[in-house]
């Protein structure tokens, strides 16, 4: 390789350091103010305290908003993956017709803002006289999520040799054994992607919960009830800190068993 | 032909068998069919979440609201009023100008940094993608709250700024304004820029680099005649993912915009809850959805004359 691309850039090194940092700088205010010793979130901080954290175990609301978000992302992701799998295996290994058509439909909601959505769920749902409630939310986050799953699994399953799915029928399997034990270890990657994404999208998703929540409020709503009146919002600042190391930790976790996989095969 | 000398391969399209009702015997003749029934759940809920509530939408659009009921009878009213009455034209425009000036602002912040992993970063490049879309693992919600807290009236920018003694009394512009709309959208929105601009950056061939130095060109022309260019796509993926959805935000403007920098999305919800003018509501839900469509295709008509014109 020539010498001028290794050839480092400093001016680009010091831009990607600040990138960094003010990329950072916000989202680290979360932790900096949980352990602040006052209730109202601003400066100047009023001194060092963990109290935010004791009270956390007290507060009912925030642990049962923080169980609803677990309970709907989940069934969201495990759904719309699965979903994901099958729509993504019908676009990449039959000829079909409209399939073009079709692949645009399903990532509409890419291309429309969520409060769209929203509001039309919302009148649609009322026509109907069905209750809003967290299967509502669920309905709704399912919409945006599986645009995401196909998505992420499209790739995947165009990036496999299809001769090894004929390969397996060819050694006598059914189509049910050869999903399992060839498509499926293939795919893996793509499915835990998918279902990582669909989880933090449906966790994070504010504006259809917001049209769409019965009396049960998922994570993002009871932070927006808080905002406003701060009685609890220390403790939700504490949860978010929580929330915020999980994640962190989990991502580097995923990283490290990963690359600790490749070592291992090497 | 060499290929009739071959033996026929068996498929899986042989002499349908006599059991199963016929539509057992269409699935097995017909891989269209197959196809159409593995993605039916998924096509049964998109139908459901998305033609279905627009359909409604549309009929409820042309309604109008009479006491707390509906008027049924159809009507172009509320497209009438949303074009005349100047208040739904105004937070429409501004949308429109703060998005695109946050997508702007964003795709040129985040270009240089995908440039930098792309062509600068040789280990770890995995670690630097990873640092870059951390922050978007938090709560957006939490995200744009805290820059509450950074341009507040107590705030640290304020307040830093006061204690240095640059200045005697709190900026005042800096929270409510449609600036704080647009620094909060850039930041909140960047992972949506970087990795687009990443993908295209990393898939240009190197060796097109190396031949442009061959033939002469300098770093500078070197970037504008083939490096650019050829992330394009990603600029404009970049682009649409940004600018579609912050549109219709919600949540930036309610937090951090005040009366100066409310949007459509605002009034949008106004309409489904204090107002209470479900039909306004789905007119406007209607007219953002139609200029977005028209927006988009004029951008995509535009830098594919552009892209021509440079290639």
């Amino acid at each position: 390789m020539s010498s001028y691309i290794k050839r480092p850039n400093r001016a680009l090194q010091v831009y990607a350091v600040l990138f960094l940092i003010v990329l950072y700088v916000p989202v680290l205010f979360i932790p900096l103010f949980s352990f602040n010793d006052s209730i109202y979130v601003r400066f100047p901080l009023q001194g060092f305290t963990l109290q935010w954290y004791g009270e956390l175990w007290t507060r009912e609301p925030v642990w049962n908003a923080l169980w609803n978000s677990v309970k709907v992302g989940l069934v969201v992701s495990v759904i719309s993956t699965v979903l994901g799998v099958m729509a993504a295996r019908a676009i990449t290994r039959t000829r079909m017709r409209g399939k073009g058509a079709l692949v645009t439909f399903i990532m509409m909601p890419l291309v429309i803002p969520g409060i769209i959505f929203g509001v039309a769920l919302l009148v649609l749902l009322s026509r109907m006289g069905v209750p809003l409630s967290l299967y509502t939310v669920g309905l709704g986050h399912l919409i945006i999520c599986l645009p995401f799953a196909v998505a992420t699994l499209l790739p995947r399953f165009e990036g496999f040799d299809p001769s090894m799915e004929e390969a397996s029928a060819d050694l006598g399997e059914n189509g049910w054994w050869t999903f399992w034990r060839v498509t499926f270890p293939m795919v893996m990657p793509g499915i835990v992607a998918s279902l990582l994404l669909t989880f933090t999208i449906s966790f994070d998703e504010f504006i259809m919960a917001f049209f769409l929540t019965g009396t049960d409020p998922t994570l993002p709503m009871y932070i927006w009830g808080q905002l406003r009146f701060p009685k609890e919002f220390p403790s939700v600042l504490a949860m978010a800190a929580l929330i915020l190391f999980v994640s962190f930790a989990l991502v580097f976790l995923a990283q490290w068993v990963g690359r600790k996989g490749l070592e291992d095969q090497a | 032909m060499a290929e009739t000398s071959l033996p026929k391969r068996r498929t899986t399209e042989g002499p349908p068998r006599a059991s199963g009702s016929a539509f057992l015997r269409l699935l097995r003749r017909s891989e269209s069919a197959r196809a159409y029934v593995m993605m039916s759940p998924t096509l049964l809920i998109m139908t459901l979440g998305i033609v279905v509530p627009f359909v409604i939408l549309l009929v409820i659009s042309l309604w109008t609201r009479a006491g707390f009921g509906f008027d049924t009878t159809p009507t172009l009213a509320n497209y009438a009023r949303s074009w005349n009455e100047p208040i739904y034209g105004t937070l429409l425009l501004r949308s429109f100008w703060i998005s695109g000036v946050a997508t702007a602002i964003t795709v040129l912040l985040c270009y240089p940094m995908a440039y930098y992993v792309a062509f600068h970063v040789h280990r770890n490049k995995m670690m630097w993608i990873i640092l870059m879309t951390l922050p978007f693992w938090t709560s957006y919600l939490l995200r744009v709250f805290a820059w509450k807290v950074i341009l507040g009236y107590e705030g640290v920018i304020n307040s830093g700024l006061m204690s240095a003694g640059l200045i005697e009394a709190p900026l005042s512009f800096l929270l409510y304004s449609p600036t704080a709309v647009i620094i909060t959208l850039a930041h909140a929105w960047a992972a949506f820029a970087i990795l687009p601009l990443y993908v295209s950056l990393e898939k240009i061939d190197r060796s097109l680099l190396e031949a442009a130095t061959d033939l002469g060109d300098g770093p500078v022309a070197r970037f504008f005649r083939v490096t650019l260019p050829l992330s394009m796509p990603g600029v404009i993926a970049a682009s649409f993912l940004i600018f579609i959805p912050t549109t219709g935000d919600y949540i930036t403007p309610a937090l951090l915009g005040g009366p100066d920098g409310a949007m459509i999305g605002n009034l949008i919800q106004l309409q489904f809850g204090a107002v209470n003018n479900w039909p306004m509501g789905a007119t406007l839900s209607i007219v953002l959805m139609l200029w977005i469509a028209a927006l988009a295709l004029v951008f995509l008509l535009v830098t594919r004359k552009v892209q021509g014109r440079i290639t």
